[in-house]
């Protein structure tokens, strides 16, 4: 399965723009299709297509899927004060969380409370090794994802349970992409053709999650991978749609999306897991849009835990407009703060942090005045 | 976190539900638990430490005769 190397091959990207150009012809409307994923931006500007598909009159736009960025301040501020005002603790976390502004500095800018560290690791059983070696400290995952990180958190609490690890919890924001994709299209506020679903979050939940979108509100949609190839193929198939009037969605990324999507991973989600309205950045309140540990594991959820009185309120920095981004209404060049007061090195928002931001994103392919 | 690029399974501890995978030449401990029945020489998604869908190498195939196919015409 080497065979990437077809999918990234300039004959075969050549051709997929070809056709895509033809195809859009036919169509006499603006063609504007939301990459719902994160690591689809990454893909679409890393090998250019953006300006490809510009010039063939499709416009790209990213959506809300970059779970770093999408959890709002004062989740990340939650965190920070565990570990700034909480001795002992050991707050375990992925790399990009580390850096993420807030209106108390980043978890890396600020300083531990006594005996208390901030830990990077790559996989949340890193967490729980941590637990299991500290039986000193407090160890809190704090940990954010989609479909595709949930069940792998859900099995750390089923582990830490069984373990009956007294020393161990989870601070999370575990998000649901259907919902606010339907908030998306109820606010009208952008304008849209089409989607291009996250490949990997389907290869939870499978093809049915997303049925409401074509059937109530008529738009189509297409599962895809992240090769550039995939994603073009997934575009063709859009204005395939669009031509044909039959919204449907699609699949091309059958090689690893099965239509039920994984039934193991759903049905541990359901087993440790429920659903709560949550609040985005960006977004607001959307209900049952997230998911939090079920009574039976509440002492895991860090938030009862620590009684962390996590309240609501606005997310951005003054002058970030991370939310506007994350909603697909500008794009990060539009930003005032973009490549000026907001670069990699002095990030002002998550979108400038999470490697699948589209401000970031923006910035490392296109250059900081794009 | 998200690659999309699939990785390898070279190593299986039938016990533990764990085991090593060969992501891009580097051997990375990965979680099984959420996929049934794994094999030595599966390729598989890895996301945060856990492998979470198996390719299946026939739709793979046709995907790539599909790619091919609209090279091959333009
Ligand atoms: S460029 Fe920076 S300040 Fe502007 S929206 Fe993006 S992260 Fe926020």
């Amino acid at each position: 399965m080497a065979a990437a190397n077809e999918f990234r091959r300039k004959k075969v990207i050549d051709a997929l723009i070809a056709d895509i150009r033809e195809k859009k012809k036919a169509l006499p409307s603006p063609c504007r299709i939301m990459e719902v994923c994160g690591t689809h931006t990454m893909t679409i500007h890393r090998y250019g297509l953006q300006s490809m598909l510009a010039a063939a009159g499709i416009e790209m736009v990213s959506g809300p899927g970059c779970p770093v960025c999408i959890t709002p301040g004062e989740v990340h501020e939650a965190a920070i004060r565990l570990v700034t005002e909480r001795e002992n603790v050991i707050l375990a976390t992925f790399g990009d969380m580390t850096r993420v502004p807030t209106r108390l500095g980043s978890l890396q800018s600020t300083a531990p409370a006594r005996g208390s560290e901030v830990r990077i690791v790559y996989s949340p059983d890193d967490s729980l090794d941590l637990a299991r070696r500290h039986g000193d400290k407090e160890v809190v995952f704090f940990g954010v994802g989609f479909e595709t990180t949930i069940p792998s958190i859900a099995l750390t609490a089923r582990s830490a349970s069984k373990e009956k690890l007294s020393n161990y919890s989870i601070l999370s924001g575990l998000w649901l992409i259907p919902p606010p994709l339907r908030a998306v299209l109820e606010s009208g506020e952008v304008r849209l053709s089409g989607f291009l679903y996250p490949g990997h979050v389907s290869a939870i939940i499978g093809q049915e999650p997303y049925e409401f979108i074509a059937r109530e509100f008529g738009y189509p949609g297409v599962i895809a991978g992240f090769e550039p190839g995939d994603i073009l193929l997934g575009i063709r198939s859009i204005l395939d749609q669009i031509r044909g009037k039959k919204p449907i969605v699609a699949n091309e990324y059958r090689r690893v999306v099965r239509p039920e999507g994984n039934p193991i991973a759903r049905e541990i989600m359901e087993e440790i897991l429920e659903p709560k309205d949550a609040c985005w950045r960006g977004l607001g309140l959307i209900p049952r849009s997230g998911l939090r540990l079920k009574a039976g594991f509440a002492a895991y959820d860090a938030e009862r835990k620590h009684d962390l009185g996590i309240e609501a309120r606005e997310s951005d920095l003054p002058g970030c407009r991370c939310g506007a981004v994350l909603r697909g209404v500008i794009s990060p060049p539009q930003c005032p703060l973009f490549g000026k007061k907001c670069t990699p090195e002095t990030p002002h928002g998550p979108c400038m942090v999470s490697f699948e931001g589209a401000c970031l994103v923006h910035h490392k392919f296109r250059g900081p005045g794009s | 976190m998200c690659l999309g690029i699939p990785s390898k399974v070279i190593e299986i501890n039938e016990v533990h539900r764990t085991g090593r995978i060969d992501y891009l030449g580097t051997k990375v401990r990965t979680n099984f638990a959420l996929l049934d029945d794994i094999r030595i020489g599966d390729w598989v998604i890895v996301h945060a430490g856990f492998a979470i869908s198996r390719l299946n190498e026939e739709d793979a195939r046709e995907t790539l005769d599909l790619l091919r196919e609209i090279a091959e015409k333009s």
